[in-house]
């Protein structure tokens, strides 16, 4: 079934062709219920347990729309800069294919609920590109197949299927782009910073929990390419199955290289539906793509249009909270960052972390040390995303407030990190249970002082003798002998009383 | 007047996953035009000032608040079920039926 495409080098097929995309983002909103019937919205679930005679299409039931998800949908077109919709209508997308078990989507065709906006999106050196969007729409998601026999548990070669409906029905906001033209090197850059920053931007209204790896915010590529001063688009693929940021960057790159080489070599690109493969970063081919005459498109009878009113509209508008960029650029003043200063504190993804840090309570430069450093570092070693470290902002600034307290040193913040890393609970807890609390008690202290000072009586004398900074070899060896557990300052004051400096 | 053709009700009839002989695409054919033309003359009284319509009821903005209610459960969901595996309905083989 595989096989292997020729690939045109990166650099060539720049020389030769502009790449056009067309980015397709489905979102699962997160509200309570599904988007026309009562079940819980939920992830997961054992098979078939949140459905009922409405999602699962059984003679007799009708839908009723969630207000909730029609708010949602209005607020992420405001946020989008799109014009709302003053009357539309849900529509019937007729398909045979038992992941919908009514034999059609509800969905919406020609009268989207939100269109014509734009998101700037920031690439990683700063440069700020416009991204024209088309429309939003509201839609209902699918049910989930799992494939049986084969040799591939993939659709090909399968003796049959097995559908749970838990996810059909779940309310689905489809946000599509405008061709996105003249990127050329940065297409595929461009492609994934877009879908950075819509899901930074979501997460921020909390619509939806964005999380790509369990598919509440997926991705389809529509990639062509035309020559080098051509005006007419090629022909386009779409790809999807792209289930992180990394593989939306690596597909259009992909894209781009395979369709080059294909064209160049006097073949045609096939308007199909391929697969990205995570493995090797590769597009398989899947079905080829249907004109969109034969899902024959029809108002939805069963439920009536939706006409928000203006005044509806302004009160939705005025719940939406301030948005990543506007954020960014408030704390850039606030914090005084340099450009590049917030755009590392952007880059590594702990802008948003480190200003709830921030609203937790603590400094802004401590916070911003603790996200882009040693929690980056740790998130690296992990290969997660710094968001995906179990530990939370609130968490970070409490650690914070302890340090500054005097409670722990930084070496002992560091330990009650990780263990909040680990799982070991609220800081205050790992402090307890690791008993990693300052020794704040003098007299254990003073008893470690006279023993470092006892084991070096010539460093003693010179104290004495107003050598004053020979302290700090006897700070070193207190410190070691509890362990880093000592306030430094204080062991340094403790140092010269009993010398008698 | 309209003039659909044989091939174009084949087309539909597949779309619709319906068995339509060689015969009933004449029949249907010539149906098919006269359902068109007769829902054309709509468009001969219909002035610009009318917007089309298509829910018989004045209403819209009709929503439900967004509270949980019961599902069904596995066994219910699967009762009518003509196959079900592990917890899942069953049906036959996809491929070939594509989206």
């Amino acid at each position: 079934m595989t096989t292997v495409a020729d690939l045109m080098d990166y650099a060539e097929v720049l020389e030769r062709f502009d790449p056009v995309l067309g980015l397709e983002v489905h979102v699962e909103l997160s509200t309570n219920t599904k988007m026309f019937c009562g079940c819980a919205n939920l992830f997961g679930g054992e098979p078939n347990t949140h459905v009922c005679p409405t999602c699962l299409g059984l003679p007799g039931s009708l839908p009723v729309v969630n207000g909730k998800a029609v708010e949602s949908a209005i607020r992420i077109g405001l946020a989008l800069n799109c014009e709302i919709a003053e009357w539309c209508r849900f529509a019937r997308k007729n398909y045979f294919y038992p992941d919908m078990p009514k034999n059609f989507q509800t969905s919406q065709y020609d009268e989207p609920i939100a269109f014509d906006g734009y998101l700037d999106v920031v690439l990683d050196d700063g440069e700020v590109v416009r991204v024209d969007i088309e429309r939003a729409h509201m839609e209902e998601d699918t049910g989930k197949s799992l494939h049986v026999g084969g040799a591939t548990g993939r659709i090909h070669g399968a003796e049959h299927s097995l559908l749970d409906y838990n996810r059909a029905g779940v309310p689905l906001i489809e946000i599509v782009t405008k061709p996105v033209v003249g990127m050329g090197e940065r297409a595929p850059e461009v492609a994934r910073a877009y879908v950075a920053a819509l899901r930074d931007l979501l997460r921020a209204m909390d619509v939806s929990d964005v999380r790509m790896d369990q598919g509440s915010l997926r991705c389809d590529a529509n990639v062509s390419l035309m020559p080098k001063g051509a005006s007419e688009f090629g022909t386009r693929t779409e790809t999807k199955n792209v289930n992180s940021l990394r593989s939306v960057e690596r597909a259009v790159r992909y894209e781009m290289s395979r369709q080059a080489a294909l064209l160049t070599a006097g073949g045609t690109v096939k308007q199909e539906t391929r697969h990205f493969q995570e493995a090797d970063g590769s597009t398989a081919a899947g079905r080829t793509k249907e004109t969109a005459e034969d899902y024959r498109y029809f108002p939805e009878p069963d439920l009536v249009p939706i006409a928000p009113t203006r005044e509806w509209v302004e009160q939705l508008r005025a719940t939406l909270p301030e948005l990543p960029w506007e954020r960014r650029k408030r704390i850039q003043q606030e914090w005084n960052l340099t450009d590049e200063e917030l755009r590392d504190l952007v880059n590594t993804g702990a802008a948003d972390l480190v200003a709830a840090t921030v609203d937790a309570g603590a400094e802004p430069g401590e916070a911003r040390s603790w996200w882009v450093q040693y929690l980056t570092q740790q998130a690296n070693t992990r290969e997660v995303e710094l968001s995906d470290l179990p530990i939370t902002p609130a968490q970070v600034a409490r650690v914070i407030e302890l340090v500054k307290s005097g409670e722990l040193t930084n070496k002992l913040a560091r330990e009650v990190v990780q263990g909040v890393l680990a799982g070991e609970g609220e800081p205050d807890e790992v402090v307890e249970k690791r008993g990693l609390k300052v020794v704040s008690d003098d007299s254990a202290l003073i008893t470690a002082v006279d023993e470092a000072l006892a084991a070096q009586p010539d460093i003693a004398d010179k104290i004495r003798g107003g050598k004053v900074q020979a302290a700090g070899a006897i700070v070193g060896a207190v410190m070691k002998a509890t362990k880093g557990a000592a306030d430094a300052k204080r062991v340094r004051e403790l140092i010269l009383e009993r010398v008698g400096a | 007047m309209s003039n659909i053709s044989r091939d174009e009700v084949a087309h539909l009839a597949k779309l619709a996953r319906l068995a339509v002989t060689e015969k009933e695409l004449d029949v249907f054919a010539g149906q098919l035009d006269q359902i068109l033309d007769s829902v054309a003359k709509v468009g001969e009284v219909a002035a610009d000032d009318i917007p089309p319509t298509s829910h018989a009821v004045p209403l819209t903005n009709v929503f439900r608040a967004d509270e949980v209610r019961p599902s069904l459960s596995q066994e219910e969901s699967l009762a009518g079920a003509p196959a079900a595996e592990e917890g899942r309905f069953r049906v036959p083989r996809i491929l070939g039926e594509e989206q």
